[in-house]
């Protein structure tokens, strides 16, 4: 059986290397599955992140030749076997060790967001075309590789001022939620920063359950924030009523 | 040697962030409790997330003529009587109302034309009685929850692992672990423990489960005296992947078959027919199990050794829609078009309806302080678990577990913990650096995998389960000499040298319950002994610890009251 050689980092946030690896081939192999055989044979101490190994859980992300990639879900077969794979952590994360990387930041994110609020006496009834498109949403299985990639947070670092775009998703999933009462435009705005996102469609690429991150969720939103602070008929009425949007 | 190490305290601690876990968590902070969640991985992968076809609840909204007793009806009959009646009677009564929590905090289930809960038809259920989104609903469930507690205030320790139960006295005093990220240890103090870990499907080699699936809350609960009840009952689910080698053993939903699929054999017949006439690939999954392996052990096997599983008569556009995860997973990771043609499947080791021993009401075990949720515990599922009946089982006894707990910590004092305990921990997670020599840990684990698939499998024989036993003896010497290298920083090496002794204990465990019953009943079934024994059904096989050897023995299964038995003989 023919090997594959692999080039994955070792180390930790201070430092660390690319470290060759040989992997024989098996039909169908996935990355995840040479690092698993890396374990077991080479470096029982490589530390990986991974649970369901089927591309339903979003663990092992790291980026594959420099792509940001769900590990389990990239074929080796769909790379080229005649250069060396590099497989490093993903980058807009601190390192903790070798491939597995800090995300507690987003943990940290989710909080700031208002849950599900129903609305008062409401019946529990609605029409799956309006639930379809808060579905989409909802299928986000938090591998963050859209954070990895977005550039306000991968090239401008800016963690205090921004949600990014997997916090974009969760909130149009509670702000079109057929039953929700409640308005987040305020936190979109100030909170989460969403007027810095200027919309590149990185993260709607690098989405590995094929949310339209940028069309359906961001720029919905980023028009409601505008109709809610910057349309001075609406802003005015806001004012004199004090009222939540319904 | 006391290296420092951090403390938390809590009233109720939980081992787990799966499903039950955090129904626990939301239950005891309601009830006022200062409540603490441990889990290895980070917060919302736990093996929930992984649950594909849907929420077993009599709500009626497809077919009307639904209600709590077939449900109850059901599950009695799909765990051939070995249920807990008490468990099974709770779970069909309640399962709707935690189903309509979980829309009221958010989920979004798919919907009927009147816009109620949508609901699919199930193995073993005789009514469409599965709550789903498409074929991604414990995504669904694991999301609401974890928003639902972050909202509330729990606090998560993530990645963080428990290696022992901490006692005083009798009672449960709290928990040691160590943070994976930088394996420094931890002591929880705890009035009440929930264990809500899982189960163990990590011992087999083809399986559906994760590599948090190593039985430690069975483990760390037999350790510190809880009965474990049932532990010959291991689900092989009957459609797991075939094929490539690197995707054996994940899980192909059920639900295919809910929706229309068939499965055939390499002849193109419809084998199921010769199987279960009635209920034909509907039938439960030990039935369908056993015989997509009799299929490929006759020579009627796909060229990778399992069977045809076919949906593809179905419009393209519904498959995608209902399955769409099953649609990218083969497309993805097989190069088969579900829409187009068959999947190859065959039986992955997929769940455990044994565990610990626990009280229907309130999920306590026989250890005071000590409780147990979902997949950890024993009892709902009797000999086999229908589908659908474990996210179901999550929320009613997580609830249950919860409140239970809360209860307990307000009228328990504070325990105290002694150094000593530490100290027997702490030296036990450092041993394996100290030896300069030795095998890894990985060696030692592949090989339990291969002695529980070959001989503590699907079809079981004395022979086997005495060699089984033998194997896993030597395993144990194996284990307690193994070295690992590197440091303590996330060292998944290390980690695994702690797991295996979790999985040694709950492996001996399957296999001494397992060579003991002898009949055949559920997903268990004895080649030597092939039909049901009307005294097994009457006893369930016991296992606690006693000094350090395991030790078996049976308790007599509670008597159905007169008005249940009543409801189980309306359709017989």
């Amino acid at each position: 059986m023919p090997n594959a050689t692999f080039r994955i980092f070792r180390g930790d946030r201070n430092n660390g290397d690319l470290i060759e690896y040989q992997v024989p081939i098996a039909p169908g192999m996935v990355v995840l599955d040479a690092l698993h055989y890396i374990q077991a044979h080479d470096a029982p101490d490589l530390a990986v992140r991974w649970n369901c190994k089927a591309g339903k859980c979003g663990s092992c992300s790291a980026e594959v030749n420099g792509r940001p990639r769900l590990t389990c879900k990239t074929r080796l077969d769909a790379l080229p076997l005649d250069e060396p794979i590099t497989v490093q952590p993903m980058k807009s994360f601190p390192v903790l060790k070798d491939l597995v990387t800090d995300v507690s930041w987003n943990y940290r994110v989710n909080k700031k967001i208002p849950p599900f609020t129903p609305k008062p006496d409401v019946e529990w009834k609605m029409d799956q075309r309006e639930v379809d498109r808060v579905q989409e949403f909802r299928k986000c299985i938090e591998c963050f590789l859209c954070q990895n990639v977005c550039h306000v947070l991968r090239d401008h670092e800016k963690v205090e001022q921004f949600g990014g775009p997997r916090f974009f998703v969760r909130v149009a999933g509670l702000e079109m939620h057929p039953l929700d009462a409640l308005s987040r435009t305020e936190l979109l705005k100030d909170e989460l920063g969403i007027g810095l996102c200027n919309i590149t469609k990185c993260c709607t690429e690098v989405c590995p359950e094929d949310i339209h991150i940028t069309d359906n969720a961001i720029i919905p939103l980023k028009e409601r924030v505008v109709d809610d602070f910057y349309d001075p008929v609406r802003w005015f009425l806001r004012k004199l009523s004090g009222k939540e949007r319904t | 040697m006391t290296e420092k190490y951090e403390t938390h305290e809590h009233d109720v601690l939980i081992i787990g962030a799966g499903g039950a876990g955090l129904r626990a968590a939301i239950e005891a902070l309601a009830q006022g409790a200062r409540v603490g969640v441990v889990c290895k991985s980070l917060l919302g992968k736990a093996h929930t997330v992984m649950a594909e076809g849907g929420i077993a609840a009599a709500m009626a909204n497809v077919d009307a003529a639904d209600d709590w007793r077939t449900h109850f009806r059901d599950t009695m009959s799909g765990g051939k009587f070995l249920n807990n009646w008490r468990m099974a009677q709770l779970h069909a009564q309640e399962a709707p109302e935690r189903v309509r929590e979980l829309e009221q905090w958010g989920a979004l289930f798919d919907r009927t034309a009147d816009g109620n809960i949508l609901q699919r038809a199930f193995g073993g259920h005789t009514f469409k009685r599965l709550c789903h989104v498409g074929d991604r609903t414990g995504l669904e469930m694991i999301r609401t929850l974890q928003d639902r507690g972050v909202h509330l205030g729990i606090d998560v320790y993530m990645e963080c692992a428990i290696t022992r139960l901490l006692k005083d006295g009798e009672r449960i005093a709290g928990a040691f672990g160590y943070w994976r990220e930088n394996g420094r240890f931890v002591v929880f103090k705890a009035k009440s423990v929930v264990i809500a870990t899982g189960g163990i499907g990590k011992a087999w080699r083809i399986t559906s489960n994760s590599w948090e699936y190593t039985g430690d809350g069975m483990a760390l609960a037999f350790d510190a005296g809880a009965e474990l009840m049932d532990m010959e009952f291991v689900q092989f689910h009957p459609t797991g992947m075939v094929w490539p080698p690197g995707v054996q053993g994940i899980l192909v939903t059920e639900a295919v078959r809910g929706e229309g699929g068939i499965l055939r054999n390499k002849d193109g017949e419809r084998f199921m027919e010769r199987y279960d006439p009635e209920r034909v690939d509907l039938s439960t999954r030990d039935v369908v199990a056993r015989a997509i392996y009799t299929e490929a052990k006759e020579g009627r096997g796909t060229e990778h050794g399992g069977a045809y599983l076919d949906i593809s008569h179905k419009p393209a556009e519904y498959v995608k829609k209902k399955l769409p995860s099953m649609y990218h997973q083969f497309r993805e990771l097989a190069d088969v078009d579900i829409t187009k043609g068959p999947m190859e499947v065959g039986p992955t080791c997929h769940y455990m309806m044994g565990g610990i021993r626990v009280d229907a009401e309130t999920a306590r075990s026989n250890v005071p302080g000590l409780f147990a949720a979902g997949e950890a515990a024993a009892g709902l599922h009797g000999a086999n678990r229908l589908g659908g009946n474990s996210l179901s089982d999550l929320l009613v006894f997580g609830r249950r577990a919860g409140l239970a707990a809360a209860e307990h910590a307000k009228q328990a004092g504070t325990p105290s913990i002694d150094d000593a305990q530490v100290d027997e921990a702490t030296g036990e997670m450092i041993e394996p650096f100290e030896r300069s020599t030795g095998e890894s840990p990985y060696d030692v684990h592949r090989d339990l995998q291969e002695t529980m698939q070959n001989y503590v499998g699907i079809f079981r024989s004395e022979e086997d389960l005495k060699h089984g036993i033998s194997e896993i003896q030597g395993l144990k010497d194996r284990a307690a000499k193994v070295h690992v290298d590197g440091s303590r920083l996330f060292n998944p090496g290390w980690h695994l040298a702690r797991d295996l002794k979790s999985l040694l204990t709950v492996s001996e465990a399957v296999a001494l319950s397992a060579l003991e019953r002898r009949e055949s009943r559920g997903a268990h079934s004895r080649i030597d002994y092939p039909n049901y024994d009307e005294l097994w059904g009457r006893q369930n096989n016991i296992i606690r610890r006693e000094g350090e050897t395991m030790r078996l023995s049976q308790r007599p299964v509670a008597e159905i009251p007169s008005d249940l038995r009543a409801i189980l003989e309306e359709k017989k």
